[in-house]
């Protein structure tokens, strides 16, 4: 049935992978039926997908040098535009952005505008003449742009830096949802999640990577659509509710005028005794704040997250493996579209989320309800005693208020089919679909960083001579470390002191955005002046980081620059330093200004060899 | 002027203006969120509208816009790739 190769049957492969998959769903949700219970169906769901991108990573092993960093540039267009849509969304995507939607209404979403826009930038500044250079990594391209072991190193730097940050975030998010669904201690689900990510990737590398991110996209999006286009169904809000939720936005906001949006205060908060992490609605759905600070805070952001997004080296990196350079620029647009799909569902579930516990009109609806009877429905049961939801009576009249409801963000996406009444197979493919997320941008961060190290650090500074096979070996040793150290650090729970995953954003923005864009569009630019502009970057930023954060310094934020903000400062002072110290140093030599003529045609030959 | 400068210029040229699109759905539009916000569109408020939804669809066309007439340009200087 399969003829011709392998990349030629690509989407008859796939196909039939997505109705195997539809038809395992149905198989569940006969067990279901049949009196197979929850906890079995959760394991089942998570342990079968597991085992199949386990299969792809086998089946994708290989000993070729372009295959293992490059997946041997064959990827076509649209397959990479899901690899990369996978590679992108992480389990916090999958997890808490609904979430984050749910709570922090317009605002937060400032997050979605940043976390898509920045293809823009990525589409014209960089990835196809990234793809035209043929680097097998994104030091190797400030590596060969500038010449020298010095600037290649410090471009490791950054990315190690940057890549690390966002990585525990994600083995931690395995870790999470391993431990739930197979019903384990969260440190063994870490350890099981961290082999999982490595069954994956260290047979195969770049190409075990790319076929298993593929599989995990199309598990991903069938998970958070099926629940958005059930509910919104089942509630009558509409038959397809991206363009159909302006009711219930409408009625949202009226409800909202009708409980009244109140702030607790901290102190009430404490002696409630809610559990840390859980937080009660206090900011209008739809409304937007006024005033120049708001617009500020808004717009920031955006342009951390944009510029963070082009600088990112683990989504870069997906840009070599395509064929050529205007596939590389389309397969940036289909990355998006991918992408586009969760995104925009995102708001849309935590509309639907929301009117199912606000409106009273609605069976879901608690708010308004009286205490006793909501404490006594089965999945607020369930949610209390794993501290996920919780209820204080602030007022003491036995009626919930709007303000006396809390929950912590992930429970927007992982309760909401319970909360609608779905049945439990839908609350399994949920957490599948999380675990594909996590494990995805896991490996994507994993191989970013073991490759920086084994082609950069490894092959270029220390023994050039390697072979083949010694080179294969270094890198799969490296992965493996990496992995490890991650899943400690995971493991030791102390994410909370690590910091947000936006932070990763604002590390890349401040240390590569600009030697990356300028190494392009520049000729200019010299090796001084890349190395004195990414040391510099990243020195500022992290040291406003330290001044700025409440666990570290906690000194108020100058112009509303807080610690996800950080990267407005790192980046340019990067881009200041760098134009002045290129314009102090000689200009770089006929040779490298060749090469830059030659990135900016994309006919030709790569810069860089298949293999190097 | 040759060949490959003027193909830089063009090219060049459409980068700023396809930068120009990302800055107006990115930040210029939400200069004016809460102006905008009384507006409606499908029956969504529209500044919330454009951060749910609207601006993420603007910059999917946006890059695909931008790839097929980079790729004109590239063809039409004689830098097209051929297919392999």
């Amino acid at each position: 049935m399969f003829k011709g190769g392998f990349i030629q049957n690509l989407p008859k492969i796939y196909g039939l992978y997505t109705g195997g998959f539809l038809v395992f769903i149905l198989m569940m949700a006969i067990a279901e039926q049949a009196g197979v219970t929850a906890k079995t169906i959760g394991i089942l769901f998570v342990a079968f997908t597991v085992a199949i991108y386990a299969l792809i990573g086998y089946l994708s092993r290989t000993v070729q040098v372009d295959a293992y960093y490059l997946a041997g540039r064959q990827v076509p267009t649209v397959f990479n535009g899901m690899a990369t849509a996978a590679d992108w969304m992480s389990g916090a995507s999958f997890v808490a952005l609904a979430g984050g939607v749910y709570f922090g209404g317009y605002s937060y979403m400032a997050f979605l505008v940043g976390w898509t826009g920045g293809y823009v930038l990525v589409s014209t500044l960089l990835a196809p003449y990234l793809r035209k250079f043929g680097c097998y990594t994104v030091p190797d391209f400030i590596g060969t742009r500038y010449g020298g072991n010095g600037v290649r190193f410090c471009a490791v730097l950054v990315l190690v830096l940057a890549s690390f940050t966002y990585v525990t975030a994600q083995i931690n998010a395995t870790g999470t949802i391993a431990a739930r669904a197979l019903g384990i201690p969260f440190e063994a689900g870490v350890w099981v999640g961290l082999v999982s990510i490595l069954l994956c990737s260290m047979l195969g590398g770049m190409r075990a990577v790319t076929w298993t991110q593929v599989a995990q996209y199309i598990v991903l999006i069938v998970a958070y659509l099926i629940p958005v286009f059930w509910i919104s169904n089942k509630i009558g809000a509409g038959v397809f509710p991206h363009l159909m939720l302006g009711d219930e936005v409408a009625r949202i906001t009226q409800l909202e005028g009708q409980f009244g949006l109140v702030k607790n205060s901290a102190a009430d908060v404490k002696a409630a005794g809610v559990p840390g992490g859980l937080k009660s609605i206090a900011v209008a759905h739809a409304g937007v704040g006024a005033g120049g600070m708001a617009v500020w805070k808004y717009i920031s952001l955006a342009i951390c997250m944009m510029v963070g997004t082009a600088s990112l080296p683990h989504i870069l990196m997906r840009y070599f493996t395509t064929p050529s350079v205007k596939s590389a620029r389309k397969s940036v647009a289909w990355s998006l579209f991918f992408i586009f799909l969760l995104y925009s569902s995102a708001p849309m579930l935590a509309t639907l989320s929301k009117i199912s516990l606000m409106d009273p009109n609605l069976p879901t609806g608690i708010i308004g309800k009286s205490i006793a009877d909501v404490q006594s429905i089965e999945w607020v049961k369930q949610w209390s005693s794993q501290k996920q939801v919780f209820i204080a009576d602030f007022n003491g009249d036995g009626i919930l208020q709007l303000n006396e409801w809390f929950m912590r963000t992930g429970v927007v996406v992982l309760a909401t089919p319970e909360v609608a009444g779905l049945p439990y197979v839908i609350s399994g493919l949920v957490a599948a679909g999380g675990m594909a997320a996590a494990m995805s941008t896991a490996d994507g961060l994993v191989l970013a960083i073991s490759n920086a190290l084994s082609h950069d650090v490894y092959y270029n500074m220390i023994d050039p001579k390697a072979d083949v096979r010694k080179r294969l070996i270094v890198a799969r040793v490296l992965l493996i470390v990496v992995g490890a150290a991650g899943a400690y650090i995971a493991s030791m729970r102390i994410t909370s002191i690590l910091g947000a995953v936006a932070w990763a954003f604002d590390f890349a923005m401040s240390g590569l955005f600009f030697p990356l864009v300028l190494g392009v569009w520049w000729k200019r630019a010299t090796r001084e002046g890349a190395i004195a502009g990414m040391l510099s970057g990243l020195a500022a930023g992290t040291a406003y980081l330290i001044y700025v954060y409440p666990k570290f310094m906690g000194n108020p934020a100058w112009l509303g620059i807080d610690h996800l903000r950080f990267g407005l400062i790192g980046a340019p002072v990067c881009l200041v330093v760098m134009v002045v110290v290129s314009l102090m140093t000689k200009a770089p030599d006929a040779a490298t200004q060749r090469m830059v003529d030659e990135v900016r045609v994309p006919s030709g030959k790569a810069i860089l060899g298949r293999a190097h | 002027m040759s060949n490959k400068e003027k193909h830089w210029q063009k090219t060049k040229g459409h980068m700023i203006m396809t930068l120009c699109l990302w800055a107006f759905f990115s930040m210029v539009i939400f200069l004016f969120g809460y102006e905008i916000n009384g507006m409606s569109f499908l029956g969504y408020p529209l500044a919330y509208y454009m951060t749910a939804q609207g601006s993420l669809l603007a910059f999917v066309i946006i890059i695909f816009w931008f790839a097929n007439k980079q790729e004109k340009i590239d063809e039409e200087f004689g830098f097209g790739e051929k297919e392999d």
